[in-house]
């Protein structure tokens, strides 16, 4: 069958079952474009207002479905739009395929109009890229990049494409098998080093005294959800998750100590420092989740999984390294290990665990006019049952909405974790959205985040998505201002933030807005938002200069941390112990 | 030292990795950036074509002091253009580096010396002008060191060096090309 290029790519992605496509159309990806209109029956393409959601609603959408995301974008700035989702993706090991248009391959070099070496740029934060400048290679390229985007460690493949490829005609078999010469997966292990390092890795889980197992997204990619449970039950060994690891263990399980790191509990981290053996299971000890590395976890010895064999002994060396599929290494291990219950292990866990009541702010009593942020993602999730999926921004509500929504369904929290990309709050939400239809979904940014991504409100109508809003708004970049009142003493340097009229904003794409600025209202708000049949923005009015405790400050160990007070509210330094 | 025979066990911080790479357009970029990228910390990096077309081959010093090596090696092996890659620091090998070096000739007299001391490093004058002698010369990098530090006398006016390359001795390889993968259209490999 003689395709041109701009069919071949379409082909190529109903094969590979990618049918929902982000995007923006351009110069040079035009001839794509003017094939997709034929295509239309069997492709959804979502018209976004900006590459860069493009890039982050894919992003999310694989994260909410396990399958890769596409995102499509034209030469030069389209795909320089594109770089910071790679990025996003890149550090959050998100499978996206990401597709550009490029100038003909005969103006290649010569600074034509749109033309920028997209390859060249996005080459450090896509885990591989390709130019396609002659049509024979691009059904080849097409297979390869959803190959290289899913398997062993996830990531953005970027395919760059000349004009005059799309528009060129081959004839055109689909490619069914992939002959790769340099790509493995996986950096394959002996089988003899394999079994001796899970003999080892056996033998210390059975004689640790205080072992603690960091749970990171691998396990999600892997699957090993079942087995991670199967492994704590037969040892009962607790589990302390990264930002990214949420939802790999329902929070309401007993051993599930929740977040680890600069903003976990106090009693986590504490254990952490303690612990005489960390299992690491698909994470890569982020600086956010080690302290200081110098103090990390001394006493401790180390078996550390990932599948990326390049994070082994990176930051935090292994005593017992395994480069593997977490779910594999698990059920191995389940295998070799002893019943175990380490009763006062978790014991002394819980003794540290007794005062983090009393330092809630939520357990305070307060005036009903006194909003809190915690208050908002605690209304949340009562009001949802926590049967929802969240799609946070980047900064204090992020923090607080792993403290005060229990997670108990798998993955169901989608958030911008290596990175740190504000603005991803709302074009996640629209991606979950697509990859979750029946699901409720919620969008919770700042008011700084959200200003990021309004022109996303616009998609939302005419997509008719129907996605709940939540904007946390204090009126200031809030975590950067938590770092200036405790580290710049108090200079607020170019974090106070005028925001519009959320509400009348909204109301201008046509979506339902409302306000609360007290609790009760709050209630109410979320209680109509839900009942709409349709999208809603919910702006919060909260206290502006309120901290996120606990904090491990930035140098100091992951045992020394800034918590609050007893019945403080959080605001400085006075706050904290 | 003119010659030294302590080459072999020379520094230990040096490790040696090959690396075979396909032979498409970008793929140096992608190693020099991911050397930058992860501040890697590189001496030398030689590359060229090898007996097969599609293949080049890259020789890369890496000063172990500053850079973890192993990691170097992990991470260029994630690359999807690179086939293999091995570090070769511990096995037997013949290490080479080749340099040319201009050095000024001031009379008749030096002339001569010049043209000793390239003798007594076995290296060659490739180019004699009337101001300017120009020698080839090839060994490890500790001969090439050498032969530079006693030229420096003389005035050393230009210098350029390949870098390293290295090769296992005996029948064995360097490195080995991977079986190739195979992949199925729906992402599994077998």
């Amino acid at each position: 069958m003689m395709l041109t290029g701009a069919q071949i790519i379409w082909e190529s992605l109903i094969q590979q079952d990618a049918r929902l496509v982000f995007g923006y159309p351009g110069g040079a990806i035009l001839p794509t474009y003017d094939a997709l209109y034929d295509y239309q029956d069997r492709i959804r393409h979502v018209l976004v207002r900006h590459e860069e959601n493009a890039a982050l609603a894919a992003d999310a959408y694989a994260r909410a479905t396990g399958k890769v995301g596409v995102c499509m974008a034209t030469s030069g700035p389209g795909a320089t739009n594109l770089v910071t989702g790679l990025a996003n993706a890149m550090m959050d090991s998100s499978p996206i395929v990401a597709i550009t248009g490029q100038v003909a391959s005969h103006l290649v070099g010569t600074d034509a109009f749109q033309e920028t070496d997209v390859t060249g740029v996005t080459l450090p934060v896509t885990k591989h890229n390709y130019l396609v400048m002659d049509i024979n290679e691009l059904p080849q390229v097409m297979a390869e990049a959803f190959f290289v985007a899913k398997s062993g460690r996830p990531g953005p493949v970027l395919v760059d494409i000349c004009k005059d490829v799309q528009q060129k005609s081959i004839e055109y078999t689909p490619i069914t098998n992939v002959q790769m010469r340099g790509y493995r997966a996986v950096k394959p292990m002996h089988k003899q080093d394999m079994s001796s390092l899970l003999q080892a890795a056996a033998n210390l889980i059975d004689h640790a005294r205080r072992p603690v197992i960091l749970a990171g997204q691998g396990i999600k990619h892997a699957e090993a959800h079942g087995e991670l449970c199967e492994f704590i039950n037969k040892t009962g060994i607790p589990v302390t998750t990264t930002l990214l690891g949420i939802g790999v263990l329902s929070e309401d399980h007993p051993l599930n100590l929740r977040m680890m790191g600069m903003h976990g509990e106090a009693f986590v981290n504490t254990a952490i420092a303690n612990a005489d053996l960390l299992i690491a299971l698909g994470m890569r000890f982020d600086d956010r989740v080690t302290g200081n590395l110098s103090q990390y976890a001394k006493n401790a010895k180390v078996i550390h999984v990932d599948i990326d064999a390049a994070e082994i002994n990176k930051n935090v060396p292994a005593d017992v390294p395994i480069v593997g599929n977490v779910k594999d290494v698990l059920q191995a291990l389940i295998e070799m290990v002893a019943n175990s219950s380490h009763k006062d292990w978790m014991k002394t866990i819980n003794e540290w665990r007794e005062d983090t009541k009393a330092r809630d702010v939520l357990n305070q009593e307060l005036p009903d006019d006194m909003l809190l942020a915690p208050h908002v993602i605690r209304a949340i999730w009562e009001a949802t049952g926590g049967e929802c999926t969240i799609a946070t921004d980047v900064g204090q509500h992020q923090m607080w909405e792993t403290q005060y929504f229990q997670h108990t369904r798998r993955n169901q929290l989608l958030t911008s974790g290596g990175l740190g990309t504000m603005g991803f709050a709302l074009p996640a939400a629209i991606g979950a959205k697509f990859g979750r239809p029946e699901d409720e979904v919620w969008a919770i940014a700042g008011d700084g985040g959200f200003q990021m991504s309004i022109p996303e409100l616009a998609t939302v109508i005419q997509e008719k998505l129907n996605v709940k809003i939540a904007i946390v708004n204090n009126h200031y970049l809030g975590m950067v201002r938590q770092w200036q009142d405790l580290i710049h003493n108090k200079r607020y340097s170019q974090t106070y933030m005028w925001t519009p009229d959320f509400v009348k904003l909204a109301e201008a794409y046509g979506i339902l807005g409302l306000r609360a600025t007290n609790r009760t209202d709050m209630i109410h708000i979320i209680d109509q938002a839900r009942a709409h049949d349709g999208p809603v923005l919910c702006e919060f009015m909260v206290e502006p200069e309120m901290n996120v405790f606990p904090m491990v400050m930035p140098g100091s160990a992951l045992s020394e941390m800034a918590r609050r007070q007893p019945a403080a509210l959080g605001t400085g330094m006075d706050a904290v112990k | 030292m003119l010659v030294d025979h302590a080459a072999a066990r020379q520094n230990q911080q040096k490790h040696t990795l090959v690396a075979l790479v396909e032979n498409k357009p970008g793929v140096l970029n992608r190693v020099a950036s991911l050397f930058r990228r992860r501040n890697f910390n590189i001496d030398s990096l030689a590359v060229g074509t090898t007996d097969d077309p599609q293949i080049s081959r890259m020789t890369i010093v890496v000063d172990a002091s500053k850079t973890n090596a192993a990691l170097v090696e992990r991470n260029l092996y994630k690359l999807v253009n690179v086939i293999d890659v091995q570090d070769i620091t511990n096995v037997p090998t013949v290490v080479r580096e080749m340099a040319l070096i201009k050095v000024r000739v001031a009379n008749t007299q030096k002339r001569s010396e010049i043209k000793q001391i390239a003798d007594m490093f076995q290296s060659k004058v490739v180019d004699v002008d009337k101001d300017s002698l120009m020698i080839e010369v090839t060994g490890e990098e500790d001969k090439v060191n050498s032969i530079l530090e006693v030229l420096d006398d003389y005035g050393v006016m230009e210098v350029v060096r390949t870098g390293r390359i290295a090769m296992v001795r005996g029948a064995a390889r360097s490195t080995q090309e991977r079986e190739n993968v195979i992949v199925s259209s729906n992402g599994h490999a077998h």
